[in-house]
């Protein structure tokens, strides 16, 4: 199937944005990842017009939803790009819309710096002290937990999280439901649970939206209602 | 103390050394291209080993080292390995104490699996996400020392070069900040290199995009030997997909999946036929190159498949949930009702950088762990086993780093650094005056398809040497001299250092004139002890690339 990419392109934070449009040749299938190493891969790439084109720069590792790197804005919709085929994206047109998640600070066209994901696990202090204690009554929502891939795609669409706010998002919330059940000691838990409340519970309007758009499908309002139990009502 | 520990490669073996030199007071630099959740150990799936022994089958660390070195066909080290898997237990007891969420039995035990090469059940996972699992609870504990300022993070940086004096003696390396495009220079008390397989020399593979094997080849060029080069691991089970391999992970036949070629219309069960014993679970090389004889008959036409549809609802759901939803997304395939189509494709690379038993490399103060080292696992790996060698690798290179460095040294790091940078940009400066401009990528595509067209499941001596010729071509025509604008000058600098690297994988396996493991030839279709019970050992001189054979240690 035939197919036009638009490319939201900016080279750094300074430097003004424009949309680039790239034909290509492929099946259903593809994925927008597949699509992006092919047209990286091209000796010369060039655009629709037939002017010749940077490389797209954005990120990728393993292909197969698995690492979360690859997360944009696929036709204005937080996804990986490992996990959004052409077939269904395509529609009538078949025009689709690649742009960097908007909620971070752009460096690179579809590449955005997600530090702020990760200085948030900082705050909250989510790691435990002393060793795990085991539940298992709660070890599949500890499994799943386990699985969040940091991608950001969570807080793109949450309608609290703001870069320079507090409320840390659902990202650090899944984190937090984990340990929250294997820290059982005081000192540490007491610390958990606070900065809980702080980061995450004061700021959480519970639309929930996070939970529609994780590409895992984890099951975000279970951890939530878990965390609430053990932080705020102490089961 | 209060050395500085630089590690590169942030995946299990990179945060298993970090951990261990963070608890013991040590500075760590975390020197990595992406984040820890985007490095390939998020991607093993069917589990971890070590003889727990909780199934009553009477399993011993000792039994999972007979294993190891047997599936390695005798040619691993039998200390390192013995160290191995009498630590496997404690580790796992560590892990789980870390709060990884493995599968438990009805007990409450960490539950094991069947695995292959492997008769006892060994192998502790976490559904078929076990890399995953245990990552998430490694990235938390390093946040904790991060949080505290011990260990200091790099993401998002690129290692360019190491620096080190005139006795070789590693002083830190330069790295590159991929947003500002700028080098800077790093020293360190110790480097430990974690960067993992050397993917990008094949381009297909079921690994990581960020595993471009460029370390290794900027090592390699640097006159660090590679060892048992020529042992490239194709797991039996993967399907082409996305524009790489993917993995269907050695758990389906660890529960209870089965393979079959269609002949004359009915399924043949052609592992159980012919390896009555162990059947689908032989170790990853022979079941590769059973596969490989069926698909490869000239003339005819054959397919063969992974067959679940037999396996009970519980288990695809509690054990194998994760698979299934990939085979769904990326295959359109659902296993519990029909069988996979598969062949084998490059997963692991059994040799790489040469390590001592403490993992130590040939430059003082530079060690090198995980996949990226030559070590545990001998001409082929046992499945889950390299999750293990990598997360006991970073410890052991950690603690041997730490007390070597507890001497400063007095060496003038400033001097050395800005020899290292100046070197630096005379190649590249040299490297642009050579006027040719061919793009990157497609000189690596080549490159991609002479190593995997030479280094085939079964080679043979034309196809490897033809190989070796169409290198040298490739260097001669299109390398050497040229400089892509659209890529750093290290990246253009590098490809030279890719091409030997792949070079030196051909020329170990050439000189290597037997089958062993993974590494089986048609023109020496036999083992032979006498000459080749021996590590495959490539070292860069200058000019050319040196081939010997080194003896293994002797087990004490």
């Amino acid at each position: 199937m035939h197919i036009a990419l638009k490319v939201r392109r900016q080279e750094n934070p300074d430097s003004p944005s424009f949309y680039q449009i790239f034909h290509y040749e492929g099946n259903p299938e593809d994925s927008v990842a597949l699509v992006l190493n092919r047209l990286n891969n091209l000796d010369s790439l060039t655009d629709l017009t037939g002017r010749p084109a940077n490389r797209i720069h954005w990120e990728c590792s393993c292909l197969q939803k698995k690492c979360g790197a690859c997360a944009m804005l696929i036709n204005g919709t937080p996804r990986l790009a490992c996990l959004a085929f052409l077939g269904d994206l395509a529609g009538k047109r078949r025009m689709i819309t690649l742009e960097p998640l908007s909620k971070f600070p752009l460096i690179s066209d579809l590449k955005v710096d997600r530090s702020i994901l990760f200085e948030n696990l900082k705050h909250m202090k989510l790691w435990l002290e002393e060793d795990a204690s085991m539940n298992t009554w709660t070890h599949d929502s500890q499994y799943q937990s386990s699985r969040c891939l940091m991608c950001g795609c969570c807080l793109e669409v949450c309608p609290n999280f703001r870069p320079d706010g507090k409320f840390a998002g659902a990202a650090a919330m899944t984190a937090a439901s984990r340990l929250m059940e294997q820290a059982v000691y005081d000192g540490h838990r007491k610390d958990l649970l606070k900065k809980f409340r702080q980061f995450y519970f004061e700021g959480c309007g519970k639309a929930l939206s996070c939970q529609k758009i994780c590409p895992l499908e984890l099951p975000l309002e279970d951890l939530l209602v878990q965390s609430n139990a053990a932080a705020i009502w102490h089961r | 103390m209060n050395q500085t520990i630089l590690i590169l490669g942030a995946g299990l073996a990179g945060l298993a050394a970090a951990l261990t030199a963070a608890e013991q007071q040590n500075k760590v630099y975390l020197i990595s291209a992406m984040p820890s959740e985007r490095a390939q150990s998020v991607m093993a799936e069917g589990g971890i080993n070590a003889a727990l022994d909780t199934k009553g089958e009477n399993d011993s660390p000792e039994e999972h080292f007979w294993d190891t070195i047997r599936a390695g066909v005798y040619l691993a080290d039998p200390n390192a390995v013995r160290a191995l898997t009498d630590a496997a237990p404690e580790i796992i007891r560590r892990l789980v104490s870390l709060g990884v969420v493995f599968n438990r039995d009805m007990h409450g035990n960490v539950d094991l699996r069947n695995f292959g090469g492997q008769k006892k059940k060994r192998t502790a996972f976490a559904m078929s996400s076990t890399g995953k699992q245990i990552m998430t609870s490694l990235i938390q504990a390093v946040l904790r020392w991060e949080n505290q300022g011990s260990v200091i993070r790099y993401n998002d940086h690129t290692f360019v070069t190491l620096i080190f004096n005139h006795d070789n003696r590693c002083l830190g390396c330069v790295v590159r900040d991929n947003r500002t495009q700028k080098l800077l220079t790093l020293r360190g008390d110790a480097v430990i290199i974690a960067t993992g397989g050397m993917n990008g020399l094949f381009g297909s593979t079921t690994g990581s995009l960020l595993n471009t094997g460029e370390v290794t080849a900027e090592l390699f060029r640097l006159g660090l030997p590679i060892a048992n080069g020529e042992f490239v691991q194709y797991h039996p089970t993967t399907v082409p997909c996305s524009g790489k391999r993917l993995l269907i992970s050695e758990a389906a036949r660890g529960e209870g999946g089965r393979l079959f070629a269609l002949r004359t219309g009915t399924p043949w069960y052609f592992m159980e036929e012919n390896y009555p014993e162990l059947g689908n679970l032989m170790p990853r090389d022979v079941v590769s190159r059973e596969i490989w004889q069926i698909l490869n008959v000239p003339g005819e036409k054959r397919a063969v498949f992974l067959d679940m549809t037999q396996l009970p609802l519980d288990v695809m759901e509690q054990k194998l949930g994760d698979l299934v939803d990939d085979c769904m997304t990326y295959l359109h395939i659902d296993p519990r009702r029909e069988p996979i189509p598969i062949s084998p494709g490059i997963h692991y690379f059994m040799g790489g950088i040469q390590v001592d038993e403490s993992h130590q490399t040939l430059f003082p103060r530079l060690y090198a762990a995980g996949e990226c080292c030559c070590q545990y696992h001998g001409a082929n790996r046992l499945g889950g086993n390299s999750t293990l060698g990598a997360i006991y690798g970073g410890i052991v290179a950690a603690n041997a780093a730490l007390p070597e460095v507890a001497n400063s040294l007095n060496d003038d790091f400033n001097a050395f650094a800005e020899q290292t940078l100046e070197d630096l940009r005379q190649r590249a400066s040299s490297l642009q005056l050579g006027g040719r401009h061919f793009p990157l990528p497609g000189i690596r595509a080549e490159l991609n398809a002479i190593l995997l067209d030479s280094l085939g499941i079964v080679r043979d001596g034309p196809r490897m040497e033809a190989g070796i010729r169409a290198i040298g071509r490739l260097i001669v025509e299109k390398v050497q001299g040229n400089y892509d604008p659209a890529f750093e000058a290290d990246e253009n600098l590098n490809m030279e250092s890719l091409c030997l690297l792949g070079k030196a994988l051909l020329l170990s396996a050439c000189n290597r004139r037997e089958s062993r493991g993974a590494h089986t030839r048609s023109d020496y279709p036999d083992l032979n002890d006498t000459d080749y019970r021996r590590y495959s050992v490539a070292q860069y001189r200058g000019d050319e690339i040196l081939i010997h054979l080194e003896d293994i240690p002797q087990k004490r």
